[in-house]
């Protein structure tokens, strides 16, 4: 008898064991992951153009660590961004899908026909990254600074009044590119 | 007082100086056309205020600042604005810069200024600084940056202190050598204005041990002055010890932090050449029309210093020190180490112009060919920057941009003293200088992408909560509802 409620307790202590192990190793894998997440999403260029199927580049991230996704679907990275995750993830390296999308040669940003627009707000609503300024009725207007070049707010504008522009030929832009006044020698 | 300071790096380079020291400054004759590029300083270009067929007088403004971070422009010469367009810069290698050309009318009609300000000394640091932008004053020691912004920059600040860099900071180059031996009391006098337009406390006076005779002078001018703010420091002479930094390390012992400026330490650097010309202006109504160039090289016949105007044809500077030698094979502005060619001796003297190097094959370093690096530790030992370029140019070759970020490519200051000192003659600057505009590149696509990251995320939060505050308003509304039945 004695020896039954022995071995009862010595399972049941036994299960307790093992439960709780794979909660620690729930909870240790869970920070793996994501501290993964992180490292994918840092090499991802962030222009959150859904290009890759998913809803941004941290989903994708996310979609790579789970296995839902392959590590070339990011055109705005291009083959150094696929070559970068085969690298972290010890995978031989592949060049990116163009099925995907094709970037254009140069780095472009959205421009607004600030007369044409009739302030529908479609395209704030669109803009991952809120790069677009506006009021309803009002015209709007894209922070050239901030605008990824995503291509998002093209097809939602009812008036089709905004176009994609070389990033070098906005004045922002050639405000950041200028070169420091040479102050360091007199 | 006299100072030894440890310099860290840097290389003890032939001088060559005494080629261009043994004869006193001497004054180029005025040019017959004077070209004026409108981009001569640091900043946005000028905006000329003549226009073609306008009768101009010596040291009359022919440009007003086109911006705050710009500078006016005087007439070298008398004579007619005889056209304003793009013509061959020096200080842009030979690419066109608008410009203003004037025709020498040989009479020097002066210009005589609204006022003359020797009473400086009466008059507030703000009007004062006011009156030195309208001189037209930019850093003669190469970098042309606008004295006027650099004053303003500094105010506001207590504990300035001023530093008149008499250093030269490369190889050939005496003219500001010549001007403390032969001009120290325009300097003193220019470092006392400096003071009283910076309010600053204290002016040191920095050289090179090498400079015996120029210490003389200054010392001699400010027992003249006796002026206690204003002391003497002499540094080692030692590569890139004149650079502006470095000089700064040296003379106080405090480092500049690399993303910084000297102005964040409390320092306010100026060139000696520089307090010179604004002597000239405060106390002889005297804009900067002029300035001391060194022409050398084993490639001119009589190396010497002018004073030459602004707008002055360099092949003037070299006929007026007799000409060629059979031996010339380039033309350079500003030293050997970190001048830039030049196409033409037709391009002309602009206010950067410190020295014109007329080069035969013995001035410039010949090249053996290329071998693999030893690693020896030669160019780690000289970088004045704490860099080891060993290393960056490995991840140069390897195309290793974060390579090229955790050993400070950015902290490069293009010295080439690593190149100098290589056994292996491996072109070591010159790679930097191709890789710098890619690290800069890369280094800016990732704010860029750190910004859109956070954007992103941000917008994600509050999209998330704006729904949840729907929902929760649509739970409440049906709540009520329910409640009413
Ligand atoms: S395709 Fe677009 S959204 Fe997807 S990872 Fe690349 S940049 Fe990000
Ligand atoms: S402005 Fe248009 S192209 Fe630019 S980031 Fe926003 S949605 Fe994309
Ligand atoms: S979608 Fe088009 S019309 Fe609507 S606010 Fe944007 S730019 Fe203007
Ligand atoms: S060129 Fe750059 S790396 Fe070479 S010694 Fe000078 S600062 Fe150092
Ligand atoms: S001096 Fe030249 S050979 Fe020596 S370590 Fe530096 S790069 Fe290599």
């Amino acid at each position: 008898m004695t020896d039954l409620v022995g071995f009862i307790v010595i399972m049941a202590l036994a299960g307790l064991a093992f439960v709780m192990q794979r909660a620690a190793a729930r909870v240790g894998s869970e920070a793996a992951r994501s501290v993964l997440i992180d490292r994918i999403d840092s090499l991802l260029p962030q222009t959150q153009c859904r290009r890759c199927t998913f809803e941004g580049c941290r989903p994708y991230a996310t979609a790579i660590a789970e296995g839902r996704a392959d590590i070339n679907q990011c055109p705005p990275g291009g083959d150094e961004t696929a070559a970068a995750l085969a690298r972290l993830l010890g995978r031989p390296a592949k060049k990116v899908d163009h099925r995907f999308g094709v970037m254009p040669d140069v780095p472009m940003v959205a421009m607004i026909d600030e007369l044409a627009c009739i302030g529908c707000t479609k395209c704030i609503q669109a803009c991952p990254v809120d790069a677009i300024v506006g009021a309803s009725r009002h015209m709007h207007t894209v922070i050239a600074a901030a605008c990824t070049g995503c291509e998002l707010c093209i097809p939602p504008c009812p008036v089709d009044c905004i176009a994609m522009r070389p990033a070098s030929e906005s004045v922002t832009e050639v405000i950041r590119l200028a070169p420091l006044p040479a102050a360091h020698m007199v | 007082m006299l100072a030894r300071i440890g310099v860290r790096g840097g290389l003890r380079l032939d001088a060559h100086k005494e080629r261009s020291t043994a004869a006193p400054i001497a004054v180029a004759p005025a040019p017959r056309v004077a070209v004026l590029p409108l981009d001569q300083h640091a900043g946005e270009a000028a905006i000329p205020i003549v226009s073609t067929g306008d009768t101009v007088a010596v040291g009359q403004p022919i440009a007003r600042p086109g911006a705050e971070l710009s500078a006016w422009l005087h007439a070298p010469i008398s004579g007619r604005v005889v056209a304003i367009e793009p013509r061959p810069a020096a200080h842009r290698a030979g690419e066109a810069s608008m410009s203003v050309v004037i025709a020498n009318d040989g009479r020097e009609t002066r210009y005589v200024p609204e006022r003359s300000l020797s009473d400086y000394a009466n008059i507030t640091p703000l009007e004062l600084r006011e009156w030195i932008e309208r001189g037209g004053i930019v850093g003669l020691g190469g970098a042309a940056f606008p004295t006027a912004v650099k004053l303003a920059r500094a105010t506001d600040r207590s504990a300035l202190s001023l530093l008149l860099n008499g250093a030269e900071c490369e190889p050939f180059i005496s003219c500001d050598e010549m001007l403390m031996r032969e001009r120290a009391d325009d300097i003193v006098y220019g470092a006392r204005v400096l003071l009283h337009a910076l309010e600053a406390d204290e002016c040191v006076i920095a050289l090179e041990d090498s400079s015996p005779q120029a210490a003389d002078a200054l010392r001699a001018a400010l027992a003249r002055a006796d002026d206690a703010r204003i002391r003497l420091v002499t540094v080692p002479t030692l590569y890139p010890v004149g650079g502006e930094r470095q000089l700064i390390t040296a003379v106080f012992g405090r480092e500049v932090p690399s993303d910084g400026w000297p102005l964040d330490i409390g320092i306010v650097s100026q060139n000696v050449a520089t307090a010179a010309a604004v002597a000239r202006w405060i106390r002889d109504g005297e804009p900067l029309i002029s300035r001391i160039v060194t022409v050398t090289g084993d490639g001119v016949a009589r190396p010497r210093n002018l004073e030459a105007r602004v707008g002055t044809p360099i092949a003037e500077l070299i006929a007026a020190c007799d000409g060629y030698t059979p031996r010339v094979e380039r033309l350079l502005m500003g030293g050997t180490m970190m001048g830039i060619a030049l196409p033409s001796d037709e391009l002309a003297v602009v206010k950067a112009t410190n020295c014109i190097v007329a080069a035969s094959a013995l001035d410039l370093q010949q090249r053996a060919p290329e071998m693999p690096c030893i690693r020896c530790g030669n160019c780690s030992e000289v970088c004045p920057a704490f860099l080891l370029p060993q290393q960056i140019h490995a991840s140069a070759r390897a195309n290793d941009l974060a390579g090229l970020e955790r050993y400070g490519l950015m902290d490069c200051i293009e010295c080439g003293c690593c190149d100098y000192v290589c056994p292996s003659q491996i072109p070591l600057v010159e790679r930097f200088r191709t890789a710098k505009p890619q690290l800069a590149a890369h280094l800016q696509a990732r704010a860029s992408a750190r910004a859109s990251r956070l954007r992103y995320e941000n917008r994600r939060e509050r999209l998330a909560r704006l729904e949840a505050e729907r929902r929760a308003r649509l739970e409440e509304k049906r709540r009520l509802a329910r409640q009413k039945v």
